[in-house]
């Protein structure tokens, strides 16, 4: 086991008396693709919310890039990449705006963000549609732009909230490759999915029931512990006995 | 400092790349300034009147030809009967109907007083009231005139009364044009529509997409995101209002009398001022429809209770109150006084004072409660 970037332990998340987050520990190496999986209302956005530096925690300890969610969410934000299914690039700016914006934001020079972005769009293949307004792409295309600006500064983890919603199996075969160079080149990923074909493509996977995680392993132990021939029926198992229902 | 710059290219960049909205930049100042001073005209002109005259007689005719000559009435009838003249109010051909007794001379001459009735059309109670106050004045003063030396002379008692001269001087606005009154608050209805809508709008447009997510996983700081936000329509409205200035220039010839820095200074606090209501309207609301509908509805009662339409001060004492609440009166009666008197600042310090406490009290508010949401 390597150094460790997130640290989870005993944390909970109360609404109310309402347990979105129920005393969760878990902890995600340098470098590693960790998959977080659950039922629609399990809790994995309210726990991911936490680590991003959005929301604080009810009770328990976390840290994340070393940094404590409690007092440190600036330092947090400034170290971690962040990309959603449904939002985040301003479809009303261009390729290349986009990029010299959420660069910009982060803190890194005009000169280095020209001499990336450049790169960028080159790796990409978007050399025609730099200048084109990103709302014109197709949405494959969107999710990898996305990707790549969510690791633009380097980030030591980028947090992939259902990344690859709505894209076709192409799109995301090709999507998974740069979630793998990513990891490769020391970026913790950590990813929340329902596709559980891509559960399989990563190193360790947690399936959050009703707050709780139930499972934690690598996806080949999972499928021995459970008896199952993929990670489909692994979560079927733990999930139906979900009391909660989805939202 | 570094980031807030890439906000404000970001947000320019949206702003410029809007197509509608870069018209309505330039649009919105020309067409409101060309159309609602003409539009919005409290100047009651052509009256319409109808005349039932009893007596026909010569002081009659006289009489009837002043009140042609001032170009204010216009004579479309002339009847014999009163329910006759009612049909021309009914057909809105009338707005008036004045009846002229019989033997109205004969009996003026005898006993030096006589009555002549004005039913006035009022579905338009301004135009009823100022119009029928004027035809009064009209006739009173004619009564008063030599044409009535004759009857005086026939009848002393009269000739005690005092004849009372009633000059008018009306300063300032020397032709009593409302386009002197109404240009100055088109400025601030400008302004506030800038203020007010825009940014509430913009900012909520954010929430809408989602895009406020992503952003607050960045290290962006609140300060920053706000003022990324309001410092692009702090400028665009001060564009607005110097376009506003020229074309108010151009078009009607209007120079403020009082000095620009001044105007300019009062805009620019207003537009804080009002940047911080968008702002609290758009932490309150999660889509664009109800930040539309708050601005909205705190719009219509800032605009009609501002002055800029109807005087405040003949108000009653609880709207006056409400009226000095709200941001928009006070600018209302600077921008007005500084352009069309030439006040100095000393003349509009306190309403300076007003405008200072607004800005901050309304956006330590707004940042309050966009803190406490997010």
């Amino acid at each position: 086991m390597g150094e460790q970037v997130i640290v989870c332990k005993e944390l909970t998340k109360r609404f109310g008396d309402f347990y979105a987050v129920n005393n969760i520990s878990f902890e995600v190496n340098k470098g590693e693709i960790f998959g977080f999986l659950g039922a629609n209302g399990a809790g994995k956005t309210t726990a991911m919310r936490i680590l991003c530096g959005l929301s604080y925690p009810s009770s328990g300890s976390a840290t994340v890039a070393g940094f404590d969610v409690y007092r440190q969410q600036d330092e947090i934000k400034k170290n971690i990449g962040y990309m959603s299914q449904k939002f985040s690039l301003y479809e009303n700016l261009t390729v290349s705006e986009n990029i010299e914006f959420y660069g910009g934001v982060y803190g890194l020079s005009r000169a280095v963000i020209r001499e990336r972005s450049a790169a960028l769009i080159q790796t990409l293949g978007l050399e025609k549609e730099a200048k084109k307004l990103v709302g014109e792409l197709p949405l494959g295309w969107k999710q990898k732009l996305a990707f790549s600006v969510a690791i633009f500064h380097r980030p030591q983890i980028v947090f992939l909230d259902e990344p690859t919603g709505g894209v076709d199996p192409v799109t995301r075969r090709q999507f998974w490759d740069m979630i793998y160079e990513a990891a490769a080149g020391g970026i913790t990923v950590f990813v929340t999915t329902h596709y559980m074909d891509e559960a399989e493509y990563c190193n360790r996977v947690t399936i959050m029931v009703d707050g709780k995680i139930e499972a934690l392993d690598a996806p080949q132990a999972l499928k021995q512990r459970f008896g199952a021939g993929n990670m489909e029926e692994v979560f079927y198992q733990l999930a139906r006995s979900a009391k909660r229902s989805s939202d | 400092m570094k980031k807030l710059g890439f906000l404000l290219q970001k947000e320019f960049r949206q702003i410029l790349r809007d197509r509608i909205i870069l018209a309505m930049i330039f649009a919105m100042p020309t067409i409101q300034l060309i159309i609602l001073p003409l539009a919005a005209n409290f100047e009651v002109k052509d009256i319409k009147v109808v005349v039932v005259d009893h007596d026909h007689s010569t002081l009659t005719q006289r009489m009837l030809g002043k009140l042609g000559a001032g170009g204010y009435f216009r004579i479309t009838g002339a009847v014999s009967s009163y329910a006759e003249a009612l049909r021309y109010v009914e057909r809105n051909e009338a707005d008036v109907v004045m009846e002229i007794p019989a033997d109205f001379e004969r009996n003026l001459v005898r006993e030096g007083r006589q009555q002549v009735s004005l039913s006035i059309d009022a579905i338009n109670g301004a135009r009823a009231s100022i119009g029928g106050a004027y035809l009064n004045y009209i006739i009173t003063e004619f009564s008063q005139g030599t044409d009535l030396d004759v009857a005086r002379a026939a009848h002393p008692a009269a000739a005690g009364t005092p004849v009372i001269n009633v000059t008018y001087n009306t300063w300032y606005n020397p032709r009593e044009q409302y386009k002197y009154y109404m240009v100055p608050g088109i400025f601030v209805l400008l302004l506030t529509l800038i203020g007010g809508f825009m940014s509430a709008l913009n900012i909520v447009k954010e929430k809408e997409i989602g895009t406020i997510e992503q952003i607050n996983v960045t290290p962006i700081r609140k300060w920053e995101f706000i003022s990324g936000k309001l410092i692009p329509f702090w400028i665009m409205g001060l564009i607005i209002f110097t376009i506003g200035l020229l074309v108010a220039y151009v078009v009607y010839g209007i120079v403020s009398v009082g000095p620009l820095w001044l105007l300019y200074l009062f805009a620019a606090v207003y537009l804080v001022a009002l940047l911080g209501f968008g702002l609290l309207i758009s932490t309150y609301s999660a889509s664009q429809v109800q930040a539309m509908f708050l601005a909205f509805f705190f719009m219509m009662i800032f605009m009609l209770m501002s002055g800029l339409f109807t005087a405040t001060e003949s108000m009653p004492a609880w709207a006056r109150t409400i009226s000095a609440l709200t941001p928009v009166t006070h600018f209302v009666k600077v921008i007005r006084m500084v352009m069309l008197k030439g006040s100095g600042f000393a003349d509009v310090r306190w309403e300076f004072c007003y405008e200072i406490a607004f800005a901050v009290v309304l956006n330590a508010w707004a940042v309050f409660n966009y803190r406490k949401t997010s």
